[in-house]
């Protein structure tokens, strides 16, 4: 590390030490990126990634070490100061003015004109030339809100292209991807690392790590703990660095054994905030037993769809039956009462108040009932032993019981939410995104924890984005898009690529729309 | 409106217990000390000595037991407001209202304290305070219930329903109410009965122990009672709240119930206890010093007490400040305004002790405008 640096590195990160109030989010780490390479920074959620990405990019100023742009030490005081040195950054969230149109999106801030009156002509013609050069495949003057997912990506991309970056940071780029997309995201970094740009790829995916890396670089609790190549790697020893452990990839079940329908859904037709209607007259039944896991595209209604069903969201037609009752349009107790589960798909919004204590989140659906209340007082000794009980259960990794669970990592909020909604007896289990964005550790865990609530007798119903966790843990898998269900089929004989079309809207070969009527 | 400390002690160890109090204190404490050091500056502007002005205004709050009963006498409505506001604040809502409120119960029990006679005191005083509060509470549950099913924001309905309770307790003290006593010309109601007097209880003012009770009270409500975690459960994320099976329409409704019925005591107290009738200007102001004392109590209901008091204090000081050092009276208000300011852009005093916010315990004021 004392070394001179190499001529080709682009930028270097020397012993970086990042503290906050009580963790250590980075130690002592250092990274190198090649000119034309595509570096991987792997880790789970908290691992550190995002605060050395946020480090170099501005956001926070390190405790200790330095960080090199082209062999010069800089202290980068912000967003446009890492710009203005040729670092880009996508977040995970796009940063995009819906009602603005492509090139209004990507001029803002960096707005070109004659005194007072906006020129756009010239940023339209930079960014045909940029969409040209590297295959993006992006129109200047259509707008945002049209745009698919990937469109808005790219858009981003563009942005920081149009402001001369040539060093990409990604951030978990593919979160909302097909895997159609993906691969053409894919297509797009090599076009432009093969044009000199640089690219730090961020993920917890192991796949996409072999696909895509040149070289990998692994986080774990703030420290680097190992590099390696694709060539070199597999996805097994990749995860165990990640974990610190051997990890189980694939999901071990048992033949499902399915009973009588516990949820059946009608006709359902819901609208979204806008009041859009996102949920087109979707039918579908699960049956005790069994998993049935809705594949689809992000913003194809199933946010909505588990709203509705939950009661948290107003049907505006169609029918919701548990357990043969009509709970169309029931209010979440309600819902919560027949023995209905959720995980909820945002779990810092809706799973978790997270200046609650962790015992208090624990109880967040059943604080007015016994033993936790008598009449309207609190029994603080009984929720505390059942927080007790539930960390040690469900291995939720936490200072203490009173600790906010704010506090606590991705993978362990999610386990806190597991806990609660799965401690007690369960007969429709409803989760949504259940693994986004955590650790391969906690993933394990919960698919676990989804599969024995199966075993037990459990309906569930699983929405997920990501196809592998929809392949690994249903039985039946639904295809939604569009808000309505496209296609269901057996687990067993079900291809990625058949699913990634589904997703995408090709219609199914057999006559379409088996389910939805 | 919470921060993640303290929590009330329920099996945390008293030390770090109290370090998490004195944390909590340390923002408010230097909001006042910053607030009185420029109210010096200005007074020192004005030609007055501020060493001497300070010392008069402390000497006219605490120096004698005629100036501490002034001090208690100020402190209890306050008191009361400030359990009304922080408790809404606990649910998220910003109460702004609570001057109307007040003002309606302190005419309600006005009235129930004249018009009536020949009640035993215990039912007079019970019955007046209780018509008061439920005054206060309609007044607050018109809101309430325009939030919860039109969404239309408490901080504007509340600023209007003020407009609406100073002119309708304007008519009713200047009309129908009116002391027709001869010789009276001002806008007032008559004295209340004897009996509706609140007493002294072993010579301390009951106005004031009701209101230490009240913060007991809201205190156990808020940290002990499922109505209390709802309340506040639907003010740290209502939409946890609502996937919780919490109802967030009827824990606004609760919650501005709960807080004009907070300040309709507030205004009972004072026209029951110190005014003896309803006078209008008598209560001015009372419900804004509210909002002060409950970010100064940082929304702690226990905490409302002192803040009360510190407030209390410097309103019974202010003649006798100006008085003896010149200062104009005034001055106090400008530095309750400065101790609102700096509790409220608590940044600016964190930066200014490079203190660093806890999560989850920085001050937000409104969930925002529009929601």
């Amino acid at each position: 590390m004392t070394a001179a640096p190499a001529p080709e590195v682009v930028l270097e990160a020397r012993g970086i030490t990042k503290r906050f109030p009580g963790v250590i989010a980075n130690e002592h780490v250092s990274l190198k990126l090649q000119r034309g390479e595509v570096l991987a920074l792997l880790g789970e959620n908290g691992a550190g990634k995002t605060t050395l990405m946020n480090i170099l990019y501005g956001m926070y100023h390190q405790d200790a070490g330095e960080v090199l742009v082209r062999g010069q030490a800089v202290r980068i005081s912000g967003p446009s100061d890492s710009i203005s040195r040729g670092i880009g950054m996508v977040h995970q969230h796009f940063m995009l003015v819906p009602v603005f149109t492509v090139a209004e999106n990507i001029i803002l801030g960096a707005e070109t004109g004659n005194g007072p009156f906006l020129d756009l002509s010239v940023a339209r013609r930079q960014i045909r030339e940029l969409s040209q050069r590297y295959n993006l495949d992006v129109d200047p003057d259509a707008y945002v809100k049209d745009l698919s997912v990937g469109q808005q990506q790219r858009v981003e991309i563009i942005k920081a292209l149009y402001r001369k970056a040539d060093i990409l940071i990604l951030d978990e780029p593919t979160a909302v991807l097909t895997p159609q997309e993906t691969q053409e995201l894919f297509a797009i970094i090599r076009s432009l690392t093969s044009q000199g740009a640089s690219v730090i790829f961020i993920t917890h995916k192991l796949k996409e790590v072999l696909a895509i890396a040149d070289r990998i670089m692994v986080l774990r609790r703030g420290r680097v703990v190992g590099e390696t190549t694709p060539q070199a790697a597999s996805e097994r020893s990749l995860a165990e660095m990640m974990v610190g452990r051997s990890v189980m990839l694939e999901v071990e079940k048992q033949e499902a054994n399915p009973g009588a329908t516990v949820l059946a859904i009608e006709r359902l037709v819901v609208d979204d905030d806008r009041g859009q209607q996102v949920v087109n007259g979707l039918s579908l039944e699960v049956r005790a037993g069994e998993i049935l896991g809705v594949a689809g595209v992000q913003g194809n209604g199933q946010t909505e769809l588990v709203e509705a069903i939950t009661g948290l969201r107003a049907a505006r037609s169609g029918r919701v039956l548990i357990n043969g009752h009509d709970l169309t349009n029931a209010s979440p107790r309600r819902v919560s009462e027949t023995g209905s589960a959720h995980v909820p798909e945002d779990r810092q919004e809706d799973g978790l108040v997270l200046t609650y204590s962790v015992a208090d989140n624990l109880v967040l659906n059943r604080y007015y009932v016994a033993p936790f209340a008598r009449g309207v007082v609190r029994d603080e000794h009984a929720i505390m032993q059942h927080a007790e009980e539930l960390i040690d259960r469900y291995d939720v990794r936490t200072p203490s019981v009173l600790t906010p669970v704010s506090a606590l990592s991705g993978g362990n909020k999610q386990k806190v939410i597991i806990a609660r909604e799965l401690s007690r007896e369960v007969r429709l289990l409803i989760a949504a995104q259940p693994t986004r964005g955590i650790d391969v550790g906690s993933i394990e865990f919960i698919h676990q924890q989804i599969i024995a609530e199966r075993d037990r007798g459990a309906a569930v119903l699983l929405v997920s984005a990501e196809l592998d966790e929809i392949m690994a843990l249903s039985d039946r898998i639904a295809v939604m898009y569009h808000g309505q269900i496209v296609a269901t089929m057996p687990a067993a004989g079900a291809s990625r690529e058949e699913l990634g079309l589904l997703m995408a809207g090709a219609r199914p070969a057999a006559p379409a729309v088996s389910e939805a009527v | 409106m919470e921060r993640a400390a303290p929590q009330p002690p329920s099996r945390v160890d008293l030390l770090a217990y109290g370090r998490a109090v004195l944390r909590a204190a340390l923002i408010p404490a230097a909001a006042i000390v910053v607030a009185l050091s420029i109210g010096a500056v200005i007074i020192a502007i004005s030609g007055a000595n501020p060493l001497v002005a300070y010392g008069a205004l402390f000497e006219g709050g605490l120096g004698s037991g005629r100036a501490l009963s002034r001090t208690l006498e100020k402190a209890t409505p306050l008191i009361f407001g400030g359990l009304a506001v922080a408790l809404a604040f606990k649910c998220g809502l910003f109460n702004i209202g609570a001057q109307g409120q007040l003002l309606l119960g302190a005419i309600f029990a006005g009235y129930i304290g004249f018009a009536i006679q020949g009640l035993p005191a215990v039912v007079h005083i019970s019955l007046a305070l209780l018509i008061g509060a439920l005054m206060g509470a309609l007044w607050a549950a018109i809101a309430g219930a325009l939030k919860a099913f039109t969404g239309a924001h408490e901080v504007i309905t509340t600023i209007m329903l003020n407009f609406v309770a100073f002119n309708l307790t304007d008519w009713l003290a200047d009309g129908p109410w009116k002391d027709r006593s001869p010789g009276n010309i001002v806008a007032r109601t008559p004295t209340i009965a004897p009996e509706a007097r609140l007493p002294d209880i072993a010579g301390v003012p009951l106005g004031i122990i009701l209101a230490v009770l009240a913060a007991l009270a809201v205190w156990w409500l808020i940290w002990r009672t499922t109505i209390g975690f709802e309340l506040r459960t639907v003010g740290q994320n209502a939409s946890a709240a609502r996937y919780a099976g919490i109802s967030v329409r009827r824990m606004t409704l609760l919650a501005l119930i709960l807080s004009g019925f907070l300040a309709g005591i507030g205004g009972a107290v004072e026209t029951l206890g110190v005014v003896g009738r309803f006078q209008p200007g008598f209560n001015a102001g009372l419900g804004f010093n509210a909002i002060t004392i409950a970010l100064l109590a940082r929304t702690n209901p226990i905490a409302v007490i002192p803040a009360s008091l510190l407030i209390g204090v410097m309103q019974a000081g202010a003649s006798r400040m100006q008085f003896n050092s010149g200062a104009a009276s005034e001055i106090i208000d400008v530095i309750q305004a400065l101790i609102l300011f700096f509790v409220a852009a608590d940044s600016m005093i964190r930066w200014v002790l490079r203190v660093r916010a806890e999560e989850g315990e920085r001050v937000t004021l409104s969930s925002g405008w529009g929601s």
